[in-house]
């Protein structure tokens, strides 16, 4: 049963683009777990481990020299906002997974300081992920995950694992970092899958 | 589905010039870890509805400090509307990391602003639960005008240092002139650390904790803001 609030009238955010409970941003909050990691780009590397541990490497001149998409799009926050029509620059997962043989069903992206998060390996695939190192223009500022982060836009943002440093292809699903502290283990915004028990 | 909890807000009072605390009768409530937070759901006569998240204040029951957001669309509702007796919806408790749960290991709480408020949560479930692991707040704010649960924290807890940092304008006799935030305010290594405020504070305070030998791994970190940079 509806409570109904007495008085209130809210803003009526009825953005078609808008996925349920969620309200505009212009600015481009943070949201993360703990201290931001420096990493210096010679020491940086991108990994895909698979399920047979084959291990894929890419230095950062290896990937920022490998053909980069501009996709904007529009991104959803658990804590609530949304924010559209953002442009990065990055590399597509189609691209990197082009001679990764795995079977494998599941991914656990694993990040610079230690933040872990999981999805299944399909929502990587078919232009639907980026590994982004270029946001609005600029080098993506260490605050918002620089120097790159997994984009995954049609998941809640915090899929898109700031300062990325590899996944892990797995037979199961292992859950995240915030996965197993009561947000909702798949995340999808249209259909508000916020917590564990949505 | 997500369960929504419909509480009745029970009393509440002014907390700082821009913020209130609401204390709701939650007769159901299962309980809380400190910094945890709810979800809170208003729903307009038309159906309509708009869910924010807050941090829970208490170490027990549900008590929320709002900070008014001048053009927001939910807390001016709760800081100028709601009265006692009226109803909201509640989803929670929510949240698995940035939370104390009672040990020996000292505690270096360090927060900005509105951030002090699942620090209090804290500071509050440690007296409850009577352990004695040392506590060191350090609380970053602009001037005395705005400090949080200002009697509770002037107040001697034994085992609970209390050190406030005023930005702009600090009381007559304060031995610290205003300023930010800067490593000679924080403790060294050893402490399990929980840094909350706005994102630039945020970023700054876990830079400087970092820098002071911290483990990054010991530092948990909350932000929150209407917007940040």
């Amino acid at each position: 049963m509806t409570v109904f609030s007495r008085g209130f009238r809210g803003k009526h955010h009825r953005d078609d683009r808008l996925p349920p409970g969620q309200y505009l941003t212009q600015g481009f909050p943070v949201l993360s777990a703990g201290p931001t990691p420096r990493i210096p780009l010679d020491r940086w590397e991108f990994a895909i481990d698979t399920e047979t541990e084959q291990v894929h490497r890419w230095s950062w001149e290896e990937l920022t020299a490998l053909p980069s998409e501009t996709p904007t799009v529009d991104i959803h926050c658990v804590t609530s906002w949304s924010k559209l029509d953002t442009r990065w620059r990055g590399v597509s997962l189609d691209v990197l997974f082009e001679r990764v043989e795995t079977a494998a069903d599941y991914a656990l992206v694993y990040c610079y300081g230690g933040y872990t998060t999981n999805l299944p390996l399909e929502d990587l695939l078919d232009g639907k992920a980026w590994i982004a190192y270029g946001y609005d223009g600029h080098e993506l500022a260490p605050q918002h995950g620089g120097p790159a982060r997994l984009l995954v836009p049609h998941l809640y943002f915090w899929k898109s694992a700031k300062w990325v440093r590899g996944i892990r292809l797995l037979h199961q699903d292992h859950p995240g970092l915030w996965e197993s502290a009561g947000y909702h283990n798949y995340g999808d915004p249209w259909r508000e899958q916020r917590y564990a028990d949505d | 589905m997500t369960r929504w909890r419909t509480v009745r807000l029970a009393g509440a009072h002014d907390e700082t010039a821009g913020s209130r605390t609401l204390v709701f009768d939650a007769p159901d409530w299962p309980g809380h870890l400190p910094g945890q937070h709810v979800d809170v759901r208003l729903t307009a006569p038309d159906g309509y509805s708009a869910r924010r998240s807050y941090s829970l204040a208490s170490a027990e029951g549900v008590e929320l400090t709002v900070e008014r957001i001048d053009d927001g669309e939910v807390s001016p509702y709760l800081t100028d509307e709601l009265r006692v007796g009226d109803q909201v919806e509640i989803h929670g408790p929510i949240g698995g990391w940035f939370v104390w749960r009672p040990a020996t290991t000292p505690v270096l709480l360090v927060s900005g602003g509105a951030g002090i408020v699942p620090m209090m949560a804290m500071i509050r479930a440690r007296r409850a639960a009577g352990v004695r692991a040392p506590f060191h707040l350090v609380h970053s704010l602009r001037s005395p005008g705005r400090l949080h649960y200002a009697s509770e924290l002037l107040s001697p807890d034994p085992g609970v240092r209390v050190s406030l940092l005023y930005t702009r304008e600090a009381p007559g006799g304060h031995p610290r002139p205003p300023g930010r935030l800067t490593a000679a305010d924080l403790d060294g290594p050893g402490a399990a650390c929980f840094v909350c405020g706005p994102t630039g504070f945020v970023e700054a305070a876990a830079d400087l904790l970092v820098g002071l030998g911290h483990d990054p791994g010991a530092i948990r970190t909350e932000r929150f803001g209407p917007s940040g940079s």
